[in-house]
């Protein structure tokens, strides 16, 4: 088995885990960053097309109580006001940096150009043309990673257990995918930066590996998680003709720019029924589309695909071309001509609110853990604001970072106990004969992503959620507590055995979350409960002792310090 | 639009061994990918087919790099299509299981 050691140890090399090793480095602190694929190209960050939110009032005059306003607004009543206030004071920091490290910010007439996104009061949105937001951060990241010798970068990784010892985070245990063997890290500060939960769902614009790894871990180690009921659907992914290489979110840029028409089966707009109207511009919150697209498709008035149709047919060929470029003739690749024809879209899994609870200092409550990025939940309560993703990960990850070296520089050593980590290893270490699952391991997290989706999307009924609850306490009892196999080269069942073993726990918390908020609310809207009530102006809070979720409630903090 | 089949050849095992050709036949929907195809053998033939993928369909982390006809592409931005399509890993990268290679930057692995 290989032993590793370093001062922190950052899971997940997206934009939160690279800023946090980073500052940790800057710190003095020796780094180990981790991930289960490739460094700095898994994860989101990679993905985001478009917009990152920050009050630099370089388009138009702006200050950062403005953006931390709307981000509250958007949240509706549920965001941990200090996150949702740190977001936004720090954000013309990273932002600055960024540009200093050359990511390349859209320019025009000499200051960095900003968007207008739906929610915003004003046009607050950078971005890297053309739909390389997340390429241009990934690639800019990985080229200061690269220059510091401190950080150690280790890829092909699958963390699966923090190795908690006296109450507090000492390191965590691994799988090696490539050799698959155990590895254990000690460290004396650990970053949980792993990310959403998007691939619980069917239709996601996620990567493979956010699967809610980091809530999973997080849980077993005695950290809470809040706000699991809140999903971020996508309203307008793409749906139909079949499209290849391009992300399914891409037609949010197109919206920013040239606004669009979404359109029904009939050929109407139809977000007015539902409360905001277009006139040209794309100012249609994220949350009142997907109900206005669900709603039409429920009334029968969808595309044939299921769908709303979104059009551009309105918008001269030169428009097109001067905003996008070389996205046309991508799309012309994939037999798309918007001169001439509309694609559908739907509501597609995005973004995860909830997640690990931390205070502004990106501290849980088990000493020497923390959390960064997408990972953590409460800064965008029960609905987040287009753009503040990436500004989440990039502060975030900056923040915890900073602490965490902070404190591994104040002990002495890890702590680490070799007893604490056995059951962590044992499991790793498992042999069992052959594949003796009961079902193909690749079909159950096939059936766990239709479940999820079919039962506990956007719109959610008694019914359906119970339903969801018992065919997942069926799956764990399925699953079994050893995983299959062990010891081989890149073990795919063994690996969807790990996976499972998280997916199934976390899509337990959205279930039982969803189960008991018996209101509707931002991205969780109840069917039989239609109204946003005044008592439910709580937070959900998990934690998980001895195979048992334990749910309590409390009040959002308010005070933004 | 309707149904179509390839038939997908193989090349699978681990470094130690000579690879064996195993042969899958796909259905599929004009226009969907090489990665759908694979992903469709995991979840229907079977599971213990090794390859690597990330960002699903985008083209943004560039891990699905394979040989198809003894050319490297991208198996999600590659289509399917009717009849024999010959799938290999990369010739030039250490192999580990099947379509799967050790492609991270040598100063980015675990064992070095």
């Amino acid at each position: 088995m290989m032993r590793l050691e370093s001062d922190v140890l950052v899971i997940g090399a997206g934009g939160a885990g690279i800023f946090a090793a980073l500052a940790a480095a800057r710190d003095g602190c020796r780094v180990h960053l981790i991930d289960r694929s490739l460094i700095g190209r898994g994860g989101a960050t990679v993905m985001a097309q478009m917009t990152v939110a920050v009050a630099l009032g370089e388009q138009c005059p702006d200050h950062w109580e403005y953006h931390l306003a709307d981000t509250l607004k958007a949240g509706r009543g549920l965001c941990d006001a200090p996150l949702s206030r740190l977001l936004c004071e720090n954000a013309a920091l990273r932002i600055r940096e960024l540009d200093a490290w050359k990511v390349g910010w859209a320019r025009e007439d000499g200051h960095l150009k900003q968007a207008l996104a739906p929610g915003h009061d004003r046009a607050r949105c950078v971005y890297v043309d053309f739909l390389n937001t997340g390429p241009a951060v990934s690639r800019t990241l990985r080229a200061q990673l690269n220059r510091i010798p401190a950080i150690r970068r280790i890829g092909d990784v699958l963390i699966t257990d923090i190795v908690v010892h006296e109450g507090e985070a000492v390191g965590a245990v691994g799988l090696h995918l490539l050799s698959g063997e155990a590895v254990a890290l000690e460290a004396k500060s650990v970053i949980i930066a792993t990310g959403g939960l998007t691939r619980l769902y069917r239709r996601n614009s996620g990567s493979l590996n956010m699967g809610g790894d980091g809530y999973a871990l997080a849980l077993r180690a005695g950290a809470e998680l809040v706000d699991m009921e809140f999903v971020q659907f996508f309203p307008i992914g793409h749906l139909a003709p079949r499209m290849i290489g391009m992300d399914p979110i891409m037609w949010d840029p197109f919206r920013y720019k040239l606004g669009g028409r979404l359109l029904n089966a009939e050929g109407d707009e139809f977000a007015d029924r539902y409360g905001q109207a277009e006139s040209g511009d794309y100012v249609l919150t994220r949350d009142v589309a997907t109900y206005a697209i669900f709603k039409e498709v429920e009334a029968g008035r969808g595309s044939p695909a299921g769908g709303a149709y979104l059009s551009f047919q309105h918008v001269p060929e030169a428009d097109l071309r001067n905003a996008f470029g070389p996205v046309i003739d991508r799309l012309a690749k994939n037999g798309i001509d918007l001169t001439r024809m509309p694609v559908e879209v739907a509501p597609i899994a995005h973004y995860h609110m909830g997640g690990v609870r931390v205070n502004a200092s990106m501290e849980t409550r088990v000493p020497n853990l923390y959390a960064a990025g997408e990972a953590v939940g409460g800064a965008s309560g029960a609905n987040r604001l287009s753009g503040n993703a990436l500004t989440e990960a990039f502060v975030f990850g900056e923040r915890a970072g900073t602490v965490a070296a902070a404190r591994a520089k104040s002990r002495a050593a890890s702590g680490w106990n070799d007893k604490a980590a056995q059951p962590g290893l044992d499991l790793l270490n498992s042999r069992s004969s052959g594949l003796d699952l009961p079902h193909n391991s690749a079909a159950l997290v096939v059936e766990l992503q239709a479940l999820m989706a079919d039962n506990v999307g956007p719109f959610r009924t008694e019914g359906k959620l119970l339903d969801a609850r018992q065919r997942l306490e069926q799956m764990q009892r399925e699953l079994g507590t050893v995983p299959p196999g062990g010891g081989s080269h890149y073990n795919m069942v063994r690996l969807d055995w790990l996976d499972l073993r998280n997916m199934l726990l976390v899509a337990q918390t959205v279930v039982r979350a969803a189960i008991e908020r018996k209101e509707s609310r931002g991205a969780h809207q109840r069917e039989d409960y239609p109204g946003m009530l005044p008592a439910w102006e709580l937070n959900q809070v998990f934690s998980y002792q001895d195979g048992k979720l334990g749910l309590s409630r409390s009040p959002p903090v308010k005070a933004a310090q | 639009m309707s149904r179509q089949t390839a038939r997908l050849h193989i090349a699978r095992g681990d470094s130690g061994a000579v690879p064996r050709i195993e042969t899958f036949e796909v259905p599929f929907d004009p226009g969907n990918s090489l990665l759908d195809g694979l992903r469709w053998i995991r979840a229907t033939q079977d599971p213990t087919l090794a390859f690597r993928f990330s960002c699903i369909n985008a083209n943004a982390c560039k891990e699905c790099m394979m040989l198809l006809e003894g050319k490297v592409i991208y198996a999600c931005t590659e289509r399917l299509h009717e009849g024999d399509m010959h799938v290999a890993p990369l010739p030039n990268k250490a192999l580990v299981q099947d379509l799967v290679t050790e492609i991270a930057p040598r100063d980015e692995r675990l064992l070095r």
